[in-house]
């Protein structure tokens, strides 16, 4: 039997919570697919879980879990799989269901395969295909002899499915022996997060290049020229969000941007940053530096803007525009404006 | 304060990866720190340096990672611990984690053990909490920020790095601690802990010595290794005498390709 994991933030899923459904149903035959959702008055979400799919829903609705904290999901998770007698649990590579996979793997002694981005079934077992060296390889994996396999899918390798509310099916709600916690969540920041990288069907980076425009000049209260630099890059970011507005793409950055402190770590893809594959990136002022390149390779179409014309970028580029910047983010912004009529 | 901090031995960012005899290989690429157990590392020591006590390195891998224990010796970590062991040479996240908190246990009292959020050949992301939770400690996984760590009390308050935002979450210690690049900036090794490192004795630990015995199976397995084949992409330069015209021609390509 397979369970899917759905994951949410007070209730609301990211897409690649549908997504890990979509590679759930892959597997099963009849009407087999369950979802597991855990929260507080998550009732609303199991319902969108049968919306997409799911055949029937195992509920946990309890005060107890209206922070996400990883030890207790984890002891309630390890008791719905128990009872379940799940041989295969999914949930989506997102930072809590992957912590969470791992919680679990260990109170059930088994192996957790995470980021998984290609799923086949094979004498019984699911054989995952995962990337390793931030992408510059793939392995594939597989849990031969324990039960549950637990697998995280990287978000944007399957296809989520449609919802369609006039789906009807079974929520069964589960009751959990839950140990007191011991970690307590004060609350939340929002700056520095907030960034859905990893979601977003487009992303618009900026690089260093972002900085490098003499043109401009900074107020003169700015004597300093490492002040100088960041005003300059904060002027550039403001051309790289305004086409990131327009096309509704994530920001991003590489790591030079973010280091020089441009802007916060939150936006950094690449190997020591977040590792996307959008359906398009478009990298400004970005050279294409190996570690950068491990985080946007699986990018479907890579668009490069760059002065210099013989930046490793444009090697990977399906399409590069070689100039500045500074003057080409603003002319493609209106031009898009125009196009797309916005 | 008892501080233990977990590094691994990964080849170079810059390496570049192909497969030999089925399994990944990095030619003559070197075997580094793994950059995100520096940030490890550093914290360690800037929480021995606001805290007193000391700072246990500890790495699970062949007898090569002596390397890498020597680099975080030579950052000012007081001493290294190398768990090596043939029977855990093909160790998953499963066993790795079983092997790191038996020997974690054998450390008298630890307050707090760090891990770098990932390792960059494996990138699995799941060793520090999988650790914690085999400790029975909470396990504060994409810490971006200490706010608050108080050895007497033993609670630490941290910030970390989810999808939505900053989460703030107080927890007893001991605890583990995985920490992401955004919370520090790693220092380079000293002259003279450089010349300290290169002298140190490093205990080596074997699974009976750890008290795993029998070593148990690990339970994934991978069949292939694989380099992925990008078809060669040449790149079409869009041409226009100015910026304007540039990006009216790579507006009318990205609308013909379907891209936006
Ligand atoms: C362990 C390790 C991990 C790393 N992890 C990451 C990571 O996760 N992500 C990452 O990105 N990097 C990472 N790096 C850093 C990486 O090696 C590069 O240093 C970094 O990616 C360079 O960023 P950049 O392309 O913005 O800057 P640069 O390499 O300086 O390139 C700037 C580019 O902008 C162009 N340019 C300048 N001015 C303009 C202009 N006005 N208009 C148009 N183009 C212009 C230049 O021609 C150049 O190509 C890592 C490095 C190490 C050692």
């Amino acid at each position: 039997m397979l369970l899917v994991y759905i994951d949410h933030f007070g209730g609301k899923p990211p897409v690649a919570a549908w997504e890990a459904l979509g590679a759930g149903s892959l597997f099963v035959t009849g009407s087999d697919l369950k979802a597991v959702v855990m929260g507080s008055g998550v009732e609303a979400l199991a319902g969108e879980a049968i919306a997409h799919g799911a055949h029937s829903v195992l509920l946990a609705d309890d005060d107890r879990l209206k922070e996400f904290r990883p030890e207790v999901y984890a002891d309630g998770l390890s008791q719905i799989i128990r009872q379940s007698g799940a041989d295969i649990v999914l949930f989506p590579t997102t930072s809590r269901a992957r912590e969470l996979a791992a919680l679990v793997a260990v109170d059930l002694d088994t192996g957790i395969t995470p980021d998984a981005i290609q799923l086949v079934r094979q004498n019984g077992a699911i054989v995952a295909t995962r990337p390793i060296y931030a992408g510059k390889l793939l392995t594939t994996e597989v849990n031969l002899a324990r039960r549950p396999q637990l697998l995280t899918v990287r978000g944007r390798s399957f296809p989520a499915p449609d919802s369609d509310p006039t789906r009807s099916g079974e929520i069964a709600r589960i009751e959990l022996g839950l140990a007191q916690p011991r970690t307590e969540v004060l609350g939340y920041k929002q700056s520095g997060g907030g960034v859905s990288l990893s979601d977003a069907a487009i992303i618009v980076s900026g690089g260093r290049g972002v900085a490098n425009n003499p043109a401009l000049h900074p107020p003169p209260e700015l004597t300093n020229e490492k002040e100088q630099e960041i005003w300059r890059a904060r002027e550039g970011f403001k051309l790289v969000g305004e086409l990131a507005g327009v096309l509704g793409a994530a920001v991003g950055a590489s790591r030079a941007a973010v280091d020089a402190g441009y802007i916060p770590y939150a936006h950094q893809v690449g190997q020591t940053g977040k590792v996307v594959s959008p359906d398009l990136y478009i990298a400004c002022g970005i050279s294409g530096a190996i570690q950068h390149l491990a985080g946007m390779r699986t990018a479907k179409t890579i668009v490069a803007i760059n002065k210099d014309a013989d930046a490793p970028i444009f090697k990977l580029a399906r399409f590069g525009v070689v100039g500045d910047l500074h003057q080409i983010l603003p002319a493609l912004t209106s031009a898009l404006r125009q196009r797309l009529g916005k | 304060m008892k501080i233990v901090v977990c590094v691994k031995q990964t080849p170079d960012t810059a390496a570049t990866l192909t497969v030999v005899g089925g399994v990944a290989s990095w030619g003559d690429a070197p075997l580094v720190l793994n950059p995100w157990d520096e940030y490890a590392v550093e914290q360690a020591l800037r929480t021995k340096e606001a805290h007193g006590g000391s700072v246990t390195a500890m790495s699970l891998g062949p007898q090569a990672a002596k390397e890498s224990l020597k680099q975080a010796l030579a950052m000012g970590c007081d001493e290294a611990i190398l768990i090596s062991d043939p029977a855990l040479e093909r160790a998953d996240s499963l066993l790795a984690s079983a092997a790191l908190a038996a020997a974690i246990k054998r450390i008298d009292a630890p307050d707090i053990v760090f891990f770098g959020k990932a390792a960059v050949d494996t990138d699995t992301e799941v060793t520090g909490p999988q650790v914690a939770r085999r400790l029975g400690w909470p396990s504060l996984n994409l810490v971006a920020a200490i706010s608050e760590l108080d050895p007497a009390a033993k609670t630490i308050t941290v910030e970390r790095l989810l999808e939505e935002g900053r989460q703030l979450v107080r927890s007893p210690l001991p605890a583990v601690v995985s920490v992401v690049k955004e919370i520090n900036e790693p220092r380079y090794p000293s002259f003279m802990g450089i010349r300290k490192a290169s002298k140190a004795e490093i205990p080596i630990w074997s699974a009976s010595d750890i008290g795993l015995q029998p070593v148990p199976e690990p339970a994934l397995t991978w069949p292939e290794v694989i380099a992925p084949v990008r078809a060669e992409q040449s790149c079409e330069f869009v041409s226009g005498e100015t910026p304007q015209q540039q990006a009216a021609a790579l507006v009318e390509r990205l609308i013909e390709e379907k891209l936006i």
